[in-house]
């Protein structure tokens, strides 16, 4: 499975799904990561995390473990 | 009933996204006709407005700032309450305004998606249309308006444009717009949903609203279950489950099946109508992250904006605190000076001109704290702060939110603690809160320059780079820093213990900060804290005051300055004149006659015979271990409203008298004399050494002698629990990282 932590800098991707379940799911569908749409991983935070993304024309961070939970299709 | 509407007051639900400008919109209209209150049980702000437009007054109602009415916990509750009027004696509003961002239409429409669900009249505030124009987004508003079936109204709410058109439609959403009636999920979850509403409301006094219904399938972490299905009704969980799994099974599984149609929705409604410019052409605000966000420069940045936040806080409000602490001096020497001595004159004195400084003297530093805080959330860096330092707090349990309110605290823990409100976690917000008073802040800073100055040698290492007593008071701060951690890991561990929450955070575009904002955000804080602080800490003073005053025999203590006086009499009759010792002899008793010694010395004896003085000496067998005697242990409880009083205390009790400076190096050094030459009454040694000094600073390094602090936490946590809990677990402590301190460092010491 290829995860959205596996970005490189400036790579997009299209979600897939998100494996686990849980509060984390609820809060990543409510902020529109959505299946199908389109995420593009715009850099790390100094100390290696969080991780910063662009999707539906605004930036979230998510933590690396979080990002890991996040299947997706390169596009 | 629409005719009647518009002659009485317009009730209007604000909701919106955060960093949306909802509070920029709610001030525009509302201005300084607001009140912030509280929803009982729960410890969201409750903000309400007022406004009128020619002859219809508005009553706006802030609902906290939220990317979802998707209810998992009390305080998300309280938004969807007042929407659906749930509530004893509570109606619905009559509008809601749903104010959204014209450059991030997308998850915006979101919300407004679940808004509409609702079924109210609902009117739009496009905002930051500004914005959306620079960076070259163009949008249809007519369409946009009649594919949402509600009007969508373009605001500048910065500039406070569009507002009469806003308040226009509002008024005329009230007398004529039907209902939206809006559910874009497939049509199978529709008919789980009628289903289940029939079931729900058949033997239900008031129906549960249709949206609730749909939210019960949908949220599936049992809160909503809990609040709204009785448990004794048997059955009912069980078909939950049910239709969860059968709209599973058809490819529609919860939670995601609203994500996906509410998305699916929103593209179809923006479909054609708004134009992105394809080629991203990179704006301001993304250049200003590339920068801010860089490993490099975006942790320069990060360090000078923590530099500038402290020292602020040093250089702006000290002179501030000082003034305030002037003016009460010079109020209480006026009004001193019109009382005759007695009680009454104490009490206003000391007790309520005291008081009322005790709280005002917070202020200049909750004003700025607030201030700079209101500008880094205003322009988008407060998010980015959490993203830069998540890493770190982490490795606590908790998470980059943590860190601003933490950082302030080093100045004064109060605005630390007010300023956790970031926090959506309240586990995590609570752990924060918890910990926050460990933190070194700068009423400490004189017990230890005192302490240190009179008892740690001035040795220095490294040729001369390293100073010992530099390095004790670096560890003073690290020890508050160390515990904090270790304290926050056990909290997490145990009492708080739980799912890590998620950190997905919104990094909102970088704007100006606006003045009005920040100057509202100030004005509320320091009200409230004077409002609901201010009253604790105040009877908390008067209180202490009375302590240190009553049983006030008046008598005795003049029997036992008359006392003093005759023994150094006998000694000086017992010198030949003309000796050294007879001048010596002449020489103390002048000086013991003066005025001045003569009332440090009655104000010493009044102290000991006071309550407080008698409870320093009850319990000196417990602080003796300590390395105390009961001077230190009376100055300890006097100094439970506030910290830097200790050294006030120990002033009065080593004849100083009560007007001691301890900020001034003059009085700074007599009272290091004092504490130098102060002997045990017993074997008459020296009372303070080096492991007495050090236990003395570990101890109010890690206790939580500040009134102030227990009241916001009270506060914060809406209940008197969590001070309680703090004051026991930091006293403990304190208690025993002093004893351990002492018992240590005097036996290598000596
Ligand atoms: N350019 C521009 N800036 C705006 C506009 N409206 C508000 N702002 C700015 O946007 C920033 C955020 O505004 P707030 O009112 O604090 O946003 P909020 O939605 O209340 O955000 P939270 O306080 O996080 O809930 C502030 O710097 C405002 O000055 C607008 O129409 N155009």
């Amino acid at each position: 499975m290829t995860t959205l932590a596996q970005l490189d800098r400036g790579q997009s991707a299209q979600v897939v799904q998100i494996a686990r379940g849980g509060e984390l799911a609820q809060r990543l569908l409510e902020m529109g990561v959505t299946p199908g749409v389109a995420i593009r991983f715009v850099g790390a935070a100094p100390l290696g995390d969080p991780l910063e993304f662009e999707l539906r024309g605004y930036r979230l961070c998510m933590r690396r473990t979080e990002a890991e939970q996040i299947e997706i299709q390169l596009s | 009933m629409s005719s009647t509407v518009s002659l009485s007051t317009l009730r209007i639900a604000l909701v919106g996204n955060p960093n949306t400008g909802k509070s920029t919109l709610f001030n525009a209209l509302a201005g300084i006709n607001q009140r912030v209150g509280n929803y009982p049980g729960v410890t969201v702000e409750k903000k309400v407005g007022r406004f009128k437009n020619v002859e219809q007054t508005f009553e706006i109602i802030d609902l906290p700032g939220t990317y979802s009415l998707a209810p998992r916990s009390p305080d998300e509750m309280v938004a969807v309450d007042v929407l659906l009027g749930r509530g004893s004696g509570m109606s619905p509003p009559d509008i809601v305004l749903s104010i959204i961002d014209a450059a991030n239409l997308q998850r915006n429409l979101y919300l407004v998606s679940q808004v509409l669900s609702c079924g109210l009249p609902t009117v739009i505030a496009l905002n930051m249309v500004d914005v959306a124009a620079e960076r070259g987004i163009e949008m249809d508003v007519a369409t946009l308006s009649e594919r949402l079936g509600v009007p969508v109204i373009p605001i500048q709410a910065n500039r406070g444009q569009g507002l009469d058109e806003l308040k226009t439609a509002l008024i005329k959403a009230a007398t004529q717009s039907t209902p939206p009636d809006h559910d874009p999920f497939p049509p199978v979850f529709r008919q789980h949903a009628d289903q289940l509403a029939n079931e729900l409301n058949r033997d239900r006094a008031e129906s549960l609203p249709r949206y609730l219904v749909g939210r019960l399938i949908l949220d599936n972490n049992g809160y909503l279950e809990h609040q709204l299905l009785p448990s004794e009704t048997p059955g009912q969980r069980e078909q939950l489950a049910a239709i969860r799994q059968s709209l599973a099974a058809k490819g529609l599984p919860v939670p995601a099946v609203e994500a996906i149609s509410r998305y699916e929705w929103v593209a179809k409604i923006l479909d054609g109508i708004v134009h992105i410019p394809d080629e991203r052409h990179l704006t301001v605000s993304d250049g200003i992250d590339h920068v801010l966000t860089n490993k490099v420069w975006g942790t320069l940045v990060l360090l000078a904006v923590m530099a500038l936040l402290f020292s602020s806080i040093f250089v702006l409000a000290e002179p501030a605190m000082n003034v305030v602490d002037d003016g009460v001096g010079w109020l209480g020497d006026s009004v001193s000076s019109l009382l005759p001595e007695g009680a009454l004159r104490s009490l206003i004195v000391d007790g309520i001109i005291g008081g009322v400084g005790a709280v005002v003297i917070f202020l200049p530093q909750i004003l700025i704290l607030f201030a700079f805080i209101a500008v880094l959330e205003d322009c988008g860096y407060m998010a980015r702060a959490a993203y830069l330092m998540d890493r770190l707090m982490a490795g606590v349990g908790l998470s980059g939110r943590s860190f601003i309110p933490l950082l302030s605290s080093f100045a004064c823990a109060v605005p630390g603690i007010m300023a956790t409100r970031v926090i959506e976690n309240r586990r995590d917000r609570l752990a924060t809160i918890l910990i926050a008073p460990l933190m070194s802040c700068s009423a400490r800073l004189p017990v230890y320059v005192i302490l240190i100055g009179a008892f740690v040698p001035a040795h220095t290492y490294f040729g001369g780079i390293v100073g010992l007593r530099g390095l004790t008071l670096l560890a003073m701060y690290l020890v508050g820093i160390i515990v904090a951690v270790v304290v926050a890991w056990l909290l997490k561990k145990t009492l708080l213990r739980g799912e890590t929450p998620p950190f997905v955070l919104e990094l909102p575009s970088y704007k100006l900060p606006s003045l009005r904002t920040v100057f509202f955000r100030m004005k509320e804080r320091g009200w409230d804290f004077l409002q609901r602080a201010g009253t604790v800490i105040f009877a908390v003073t008067i209180v202490v005051w009375a302590l240190a005053y009553y049983p006030r025999n008046e008598a005795q203590v003049a029997e036992m300055v008359a006392a003093e006086r005759s023994e150094l009499e006998s000694q000086a009759t017992a010198t030949q004149p003309g000796t050294p010792d007879y001048d010596r002899a002449q020489q103390s008793l002048a000086e013991f006659d003066q005025r001045e010694n003569l009332d440090h010395l009655a104000a010493s004896l009044h102290q000991q015979q006071s309550f407080l003085g008698r409870a320093g000496q009850f319990i000196e067998p417990a602080v003796r271990p300590l390395g105390w005697d009961w001077r230190i242990g009376c100055a300890a409880i006097a100094s439970f409203p506030a910290r830097e009083v200790v050294m006030g205390v120990l002033g009065v009790i080593y004849n100083l008298g009560s007007d001691l400076d301890v900020g001034s190096e003059g009085d700074q050094s007599r009272l290091q004399e004092r504490l130098q030459a102060a002997r045990w009454d017993d074997t008459g040694e020296r009372v303070y050494n080096l492991p007495v000094a050090l236990s003395l600073m570990v101890f109010f390094a890690l206790c939580a002698q500040c009134a102030a602090t227990l009241a916001v936490i009270r506060r914060e946590t809406n209940s008197w629990r969590w001070p309680v809990f703090t004051f026991t677990y930091m006293t403990m402590l304190a208690y025993v990282g002093a004893l351990a301190t002492y018992q240590i460092t005097s036996r290598l010491w000596l």
